[in-house]
């Protein structure tokens, strides 16, 4: 009996915004590598009497981002308090957005033309970091708040992902339109970039139940993760059976040594956030007007230029790798006339080109192109042309030829040269070098 | 000079600093010796500034050298101890807070402070403003310094005590629902709260961040306007203030009668559990304004008791979101330490905000609050303001707060409609019950303080019920 | 309109919810007082809101925002940021290790 087995993948990812100052206070958000506590302020330290205004900039970045990814920007939105206790969450409430999010409904098409639908992104601030350790024999945890209200914009997808293949075009797609944007480096070791993938599977009309991945920094182990988990699901199904209710959702999180996904907390009831309208800040009206003019501020999107190098003869595979790099896009952009600069050999294959460039047989530093039509030149190629030289050089250094013939076949090399030269360049290597070959054996 | 220095107000005491009459050393100490004397029967203070007399010395340096710019130069202030105020204890009288420290100054004391005033000390209050006659207090109540048998009211009931005996010119308080209006009535003195959004909550530690608004208690509606100019106006701290312009209230007290001013008596307010004396008070004084000049009119507005309710959830639930940072870690004490009025209202404001009965408490009480302030503003297209008591009663013995558990919004019922609404009221003398003093509540759209301040000037200058007890 | 109870069990829930201890007495006393409350509030739902926009923000402000700018006036050194703990190591604040937080 053939089971249908069909894995349900939701991502949910987190970019933290490059902006200079936090979400709602005006403390520097640039926190990696400082000294511990010492870029807080009451607000973002959570002291009495403290209360947050928001970053302008982090909002338009925010709406930028949801409208490259083809999102509703909602006209009315606010933030809302989601309550819970935790360490590192000073006001014991971290700022978010639960009911009107900022930007909702959109999708993100993959190479293949499938959608993968986008249901929200919104905006929040970032917690402070914990570290466990040992002082004094006992397990303790140390507090660092230089993280804490820097802006993260969270982005969820609905759970339209079949694969780990997908989920991993998905998040280098986001990756690479949230920094083609500007509103981001996206560094995942910085942890600029948080990815969480939660995997469920349909089997023959069973759900498993929920499982959500955490701490999961790179594209590859989410892509492991995913596998791990859809196998370890298949496996336990078979045996228990067990399908998807309230009350069985896991957190697993990913052990890159040992590639395997491991249990770290079962959920008895979902949390109780017991979120409600923000208070301390009056909601936002974001007018169609204001829409426009973020939308219009938005750069070609990584997608759009992919398709228009590959509408100028540029392999798709060649264009996903030089599509962000300006230098190389300018000399593109010459090639194709873009600029209007007509240039002097209109002869170039610009497929063979960037192909030439990506395996870096061409220094871009430099005569381009020269470069290429040395490196694409084809020479004499006509066989009886060539004979007369390739004899006269056999002629000229019976040595050689027996050291070839003894087997010091490195000599070929020599041969091939003095030929080159003959023909003061003309020749086409290749072709010489078969011909010595043949005349040699 | 006849009078003493602590029988003047502020406006008084600046010009006897003008007219060299004293110095401000002369004023600061002569307080600092009445609260030697008086705070350790009353139990106003919780804590004096050290500081106080060298403060004072530097103030009558500057009066030398600049003159007289800087607005409150060398006045003495007593300061709820819910504001954040750098080099004072500040506990919000509770004991998770003790001794704690602040690390910034909030802002309404940073501009007292910039326009010259001398913080006192901090004053008592009920442990994180909830309640309605600071007997909720970790540190002991605040008695009633017309009766230290009885309650002084609250959340600023040690502000409204201090301005009754006299232990300071002015005090700052803050409102979430009566807490300004409701001690003053009961300690007979002058509560000012100004619209939401006038006056910053910037260090100010939150109750309600909905409704709560810094104001003076003061002597006169003079004073309190002064203060009022003083503190008010945008916060870039605080996104809830507003961009207004601030007017120079104080200045503009100009009215000499009440002629075109249409007041609503609200029949509603006058609860059928009110004693009858005080709601004769109230209709002495409705005929006494109209005796100014003024169209009295009774109407009938939503029956106060809904707002308790509506108060009550919004309140509770913003408090056990607003109290969740005490945990213990980067100051203060743990959760342990809070007394029980604040665990009461953490958790029930905990409950009501949980999944399930979010929509049934939280949602509905948003909701009952917007068609409350939609029924204000069509009020206040007819009437310039409304009157009725602060409170349906005076001053109750201390005790009166024990097994209840809902007595401050219930206390609070007269005001719970106007704090909710973000309204500016005045709350001033307007007579005597049992020898205990009752508050009028004048009451005025948001953003009317100049309106409301000067109807309520005129009623207290052309009435005598500025009164203090004997504390010599 | 029916009564609505909250039992003990409920209050020991909220408490663990607000993180806050709740002796067994005290579980006992709130849960009739909070029944209590419950009751005095419910009686706005005598109040027909239907058709009512509600609002949070009483004095209609909105799109309050600031400037992505620093500002240094309100970053506080270590040393301030730390005063008011009474465990800290190295700049850092101490607390005893719990479990792993439920959420991000």
């Amino acid at each position: 009996m053939t089971n249908k087995i069909s894995p349900i993948i939701g991502l949910e990812v987190h970019v933290e915004l490059t902006t200079k100052s936090k979400m709602f206070c005006g403390c520097p958000a640039d926190h990696f590598g400082k000294d511990p506590n010492t870029q807080t302020c009451p607000v973002c330290l959570g002291l009495p009497g403290a209360l947050p205004v928001p970053n302008q900039k982090a909002i338009e970045d925010t709406i930028k981002i949801g409208l490259a990814l083809n999102c509703q920007v909602n006209e009315q939105s606010h933030f809302d308090r989601k309550n819970y206790f935790y360490p590192d969450l000073s006001k014991g409430y971290q700022i978010s957005q639960y009911t009107e999010p900022f930007c909702h409904d959109g999708f993100l098409l993959l190479d293949s033309g499938k959608k993968i639908r986008i249901e929200r992104v919104h905006l929040e601030e970032d917690t402070g970091k914990l570290q466990h350790t040992t002082l004094n024999d006992e397990r303790v945890s140390l507090i660092d708040f230089n993280r804490s209200g820097v802006p993260l914009v969270e982005i969820v997808s609905q759970p339209d992902i079949a694969s780990s293949e997908e989920a991993k075009e998905y998040l280098k797609k986001i990756h690479a339109i949230v920094k083609e944007i500007g509103v981001t480096t996206a560094d995942l070791e910085k942890g600029q970039m948080r990815l969480e993938p939660t995997v469920n599977l349909n089997i023959d009309g069973h759900f498993t139940p929920l499982v959500e991945l955490k701490n999961i920094n790179s594209f590859n182990f989410a892509a492991l993760a995913i596998d791990y988990e859809i196998s370890r699901q298949t496996a336990a199904f078979e045996k228990d059976g067990l399908e998807k209710s309230k009350s069985n959702k896991q957190t697993r999180g990913y052990d890159s040594v040992k590639k395997i996904t491991f249990l770290q907390r079962q959920k008895e009831e979902a949390n109780d956030y017991r979120y409600f309208p923000e208070p301390d800040i009056p909601p936002f009206r974001i007018s169609p007007s204001v829409v426009e003019k973020l939308r219009g501020q938005l750069p070609q999107l990584p997608d759009a230029i992919i398709t228009d190098l590959v509408s100028l003869g540029i392999e798709q595979r060649f264009a996903k790798l030089v599509y962000n790099k300006p230098k190389i896009m300018n000399i593109l952009n010459v090639i194709a006339r873009r600029n209007d600069v007509a240039i002097q050999d209109t002869k170039i294959d610009i497929n063979k080109l960037v192909s030439l460039i990506v395996n870096k047989k061409i220094d871009i530093s430099s005569d381009i192109s020269s470069q290429y039509k040395k490196l694409t030149t084809v020479g004499e190629t006509n066989a009886g042309k060539l004979t007369v030289l390739v004899d006269e050089i056999l002629t000229q250094n019976p040595k050689v030829v027996e050291e070839y013939k003894k087997g010091k076949t490195a000599v070929l090399a020599f041969l091939v040269g003095a030929v080159m030269k003959l023909s003061q360049g003309q020749a086409d290597a290749q072709t010489v070098s078969g011909l010595l070959l043949e005349k040699l054996k | 000079m006849n009078k003493q220095i602590h029988e003047l107000s502020v406006i008084e005491l600046l010009r006897g600093l003008e007219d060299k009459h004293f110095s401000v050393v002369d004023i600061v100490s002569h307080y600092l010796d009445r609260l030697n004397r008086f705070n350790p029967i009353l139990n106003v203070y919780l804590s004096t500034n050290e500081n106080a007399l060298a403060q004072a010395k530097q103030a009558d340096e500057e009066i030398k050298k600049n003159g007289f710019i800087k607005p409150l130069i060398g006045i003495p202030i007593a300061v709820k101890d819910n504001f954040l105020t750098c080099g004072l204890p500040t506990t919000a009288s509770s004991l998770v807070l003790e001794e704690y420290y602040p690390q910034y100054e909030s802002t309404v004391t940073r501009r007292l402070l910039d326009a010259g005033a001398i913080i006192l000390g901090k004053t008592n209050m009920d442990a994180w403003a909830h309640g309605s006659s600071t007997e909720s207090s970790q540190y002991g109540p605040t008695l009633n310094p017309w009766d230290i048998g009885r309650l002084p009211g609250g959340s600023s009931g040690g502000s409204a005590a201090a301005i009754a005996a006299r232990l300071a010119p002015v005090a700052i308080g803050s409102e979430t629902s009566g807490s300004i209006r409701q001690p003053a009535a009961w300690c007979g003195v002058t509560g000012f709260k100004p619209s939401y959004g006038r006056v910053s909550r910037y260090g100010v530690i939150a109750m309600a961040s909905s409704t709560d608004s810094p104001g003076p208690i003061a002597r006169t509606v003079e004073d309190a306007a002064l203060i009022t100019s003083v503190i008010a106006g945008i916060d870039k701290y605080d996104a809830t203030t507003s961009p207004r312009e601030v007017e120079p209230y104080h200045q503009l007290l100009k009215r000499k009668d009440l002629k075109g001013i249409k007041i609503a008596l609200v029949k509603d307010y006058l609860l059928p559990s009110m004693r009858t004396e005080v709601k004769t008070l109230i209709q002495n004084a409705a005929k006494h304004l109209e005796s100014l000049g003024a169209k009295i009119e009774e109407i009938s507005l939503l029956d106060p008791k809904y707002s308790i309710g509506v108060y009550t959830v919004i309140q509770r639930s913003e408090v056990s979101s607003n109290l969740a940072r005490y945990d213990g870690i980067r100051f203060g004490h743990g959760r342990e330490s809070f007394g029980d009025e604040a665990k009461r209202r953490i958790m029930l404001g905990t409950y009501t905000l949980s999944t399930g009965y979010y929509d049934a408490y939280y949602k509905k009480a948003v909701a009952v609050r917007s068609k409350i302030i939609e029924e204000f503003e069509n009020t206040f297209k007819q009437f310039d303001a409304y009157i009725g008591a602060v409170s349906p009663g005076p001053a109750q013995k201390l005790g009166a707060t024990q097994n209840e558990s809902m007595f401050g919004e219930m206390a609070d019922v007269l005001v719970n409609p106007s704090s909710i609404a973000g309204l500016t009221s005045a709350g001033v003398p307007c007579g005597f019950v049992d020898g205990l003093p009752i508050g009028l509540q004048i009451t005025g759209n948001q953003f009317e303080e100049a309106k409301i301040l000067d109807i309520a000037n005129l009623y207290q200058q052309t009435t005598d019920f500025v009164k203090f007890p004997k504390y010599d | 309109m029916a009564k609505i109870t909250i039992t003990i069990d409920d209050v020991a829930k909220i408490g663990v919810l607000a993180n806050l201890p709740v002796s067994e007495s005290e579980k006992k006393l709130f849960a009739g007082q909070f029944s209590k409350t419950i009751d005095v509030i419910g009686e706005f739902n005598e109040i027909d809101t239907s058709g009512i926009t509600p609002t949070s923000q009483v004095n209609h402000l909105e799109n309050v925002t600031r400037p992505d700018e620093i500002d240094p006036d309100r970053v506080l050194t270590q040393a301030e940021a730390l005063s008011g703990a009474k465990n800290v190591h190295q700049g850092f604040f101490v607390v005893k290790q719990i479990l792993e937080k439920d959420s991000e």
